[in-house]
């Protein structure tokens, strides 16, 4: 259980980026975190990995308090990231180090394999597309099982086919194991298509606006009227979250509230 | 329709472009020998119709009869290896001492705050303006001219490797630190690897300045290297000596600087290089 307790964030420049953020995610859930920009939902996701300390609040995972990396915690960034100076297999037993040779290259062949890398193993990052980068990028943080994986807008910089491809591609690797997902996103039919729980936040300073559980059975068909009807739910609710004069709702919502209609 | 007729020319005009393209890769090269080479031919013929006596300015056949003689007598490798020596020992200590030092500053903060004015300062310094000062504490021979050499070569790799070890990508450091690096993993890992690119120019320029300080050190009184071969040519009036060594420091020059390049190639290889692209 990942536990975030009154989460706040103000930078040394005084920007007070993310107020009292509080949220119990259960172990294998999927969440999707939206908002306008600046409201707080990359520096939430860097305090949940240890990159940044929350000044107020904790955050938990199993009763431990997180203040730095964890190695239960894996995080994928917008950009792939990779280190140009290694190949692509050893980027993805980047984090492998301590396990002996011949176990880190079982690992990192089946993970090749799994996003369909197999025949990249030698290649040079700057050999790969933009897509296939990514998919080391996830590749790398799934294969030594954390518990938690963090994404922040991991699709962002791609084209709507490879976005669409690795969304799906991203499902079928969190079934292996059903690590918790923990998603940032500015894509609402990313939210929708990925997530068990939507997070809307809204800015200045960053808090928890409104939460929408999507309770979509997967595959998730991008096409029909009951997605289009969350879709719309999502929407509204980041519509009211940039709207000034509409209260805050955080404290009355809870996650059976989505069941609507 | 339209295709059929499109794709004959398509070619046609193809197969030139790749041909301009093999010519091109080719005689690029070569266009850059044109000039020095016609200047050569022609400098020769005109010392050998009679136009010049060739003294002061000998032609290319002289030179090189001068670069002959000296290496049948064994004076030339004796040259070669003085002046070797020298570059050698103090390009050494001056790429030892600028790492060192380069990597303190760019490493820690506080160390860069309280050695970097110091350095700056230094460097500002021309440094053949050390020279009597070396001369008095070190000595005419050997170790003052090292000294200068390694001066020489101290600080375009102190800067070289403070420049690249601040300018490591923020971004690729988080990576280190989401696995977990240890301090000494995180050099290893991350940032050795990160700076090699800059080290390695910073290398080359460095190597560049030892060449030129070491004639600078072989002015200052010396009895054997390629400097004292310059300078014997000019008291003694044997400009075609002068030239002799003037080419044999550029082929050593080129030879050296290659021999880092073809050292560090296998650990660049994965660059994403302006000149990679197109090889791969």
């Amino acid at each position: 259980m990942l536990a975030l307790k009154e989460v706040g964030k103000t930078y040394p420049n005084g920007v007070h980026a993310l107020e009292r953020f509080s949220a119990e995610i259960a172990p294998g859930e999927i969440i999707a975190i939206i908002g306008g920009s600046g409201c707080g939902k990359s520096t939430l996701l860097r305090a949940i990995a240890g990159l940044d300390r929350a000044t107020t609040g904790s955050v938990t995972l199993d009763n431990a308090v997180i203040t730095s990396p964890h190695a239960k915690i894996g995080i994928i960034f917008q950009e792939p990231r990779l280190l140009p100076w290694l190949s692509v297999a050893d980027n993805i037993g980047f984090g492998l180090a301590d396990l002996p040779a011949d176990v880190r290259r079982e690992r990192v062949a089946s993970a090749l394999a799994r996003v369909a890398l197999a025949d990249k193993a030698s290649a040079w990052p700057r050999e790969l597309s933009g897509g296939q980068a990514q998919r080391v990028a996830i590749a790398r943080a799934l294969v030594p099982q954390p518990e938690v994986l963090l994404l922040d807008e991991p699709f962002s910089a791609l084209d709507a086919f490879t976005r669409r491809d690795l969304q799906d591609h991203l499902l079928d690797l969190w079934a292996d194991t059903r690590p918790t997902l923990i998603l940032v996103t500015h894509d609402v039919d990313e939210a929708v298509v990925l997530a068990d729980r939507v997070l809307v936040m809204r800015p200045r300073p960053g808090r928890l606006f409104e939460q929408i559980t999507i309770n979509l059975a997967r595959p998730r068909d991008r096409k029909s009227e009951l997605f289009d009807t969350f879709k719309r739910r999502v929407l509204t609710a980041l519509d009211r979250s940039l709207d000034r004069s509409v209260r805050d709702v955080t404290d009355k919502s809870s996650a059976g509230e989505a069941m609507w209609w | 329709m339209a295709m059929t007729v499109d794709l004959p020319a398509l070619e046609q005009t193809a197969a030139p472009r790749a041909a301009s393209a093999r010519w091109s890769r080719f005689a690029r090269p070569v266009l850059g020998l044109v000039v020095p080479v016609v200047l050569a031919l022609g400098w020769e013929l005109a010392v050998a119709l009679g136009y010049s006596n060739g003294r002061l300015v000998p032609p290319p056949s002289k030179v090189f009869e001068t670069i002959v003689a000296l290496a049948g007598s064994g004076e030339l490798s004796r040259h070669i290896l003085a002046t070797l020596w020298r570059v050698g020992a103090g390009f050494a200590l001056g790429v030892v001492a600028g790492t060192i030092m380069g990597a303190i500053s760019g490493y820690w903060n506080f160390a860069r705050r309280l050695l970097d004015p110091t350095v700056q300062a230094l460097r500002a310094i021309p440094s053949i303006a050390w020279v009597p000062l070396f001369i008095l504490w070190l000595g005419i021979f050997e170790t003052s001219k090292v000294a200068l050499i390694a001066v020489g070569v101290f600080f375009p790799v102190y800067l070289g490797v403070m420049g690249a070890i601040l300018s490591v990508d923020r971004k690729v450091v988080e990576v280190g630190r989401v696995f977990r690096l240890s301090g000494f993993a995180m050099i290893r890992r991350i940032l050795l690897p990160a700076v090699l690119p800059a080290y390695v120019v910073s290398l080359r320029v460095g190597l560049g300045l030892g060449w030129m300080f070491v004639v600078a050190a072989e002015f200052m009184g010396a009895s054997e290297g390629l400097g004292y071969l310059l300078i014997d040519g000019q008291q003694l009036g044997k400009p075609a000596q002068i030239l002799a060594a003037i080419v044999i420091f550029a082929i050593l020059g080129k030879l050296t600087d290659w021999l880092i390049e073809i050292a560090a190639a296998p650990l660049l290889r994965w660059q994403d290089a302006f000149s990679t692209r197109g090889a791969t």
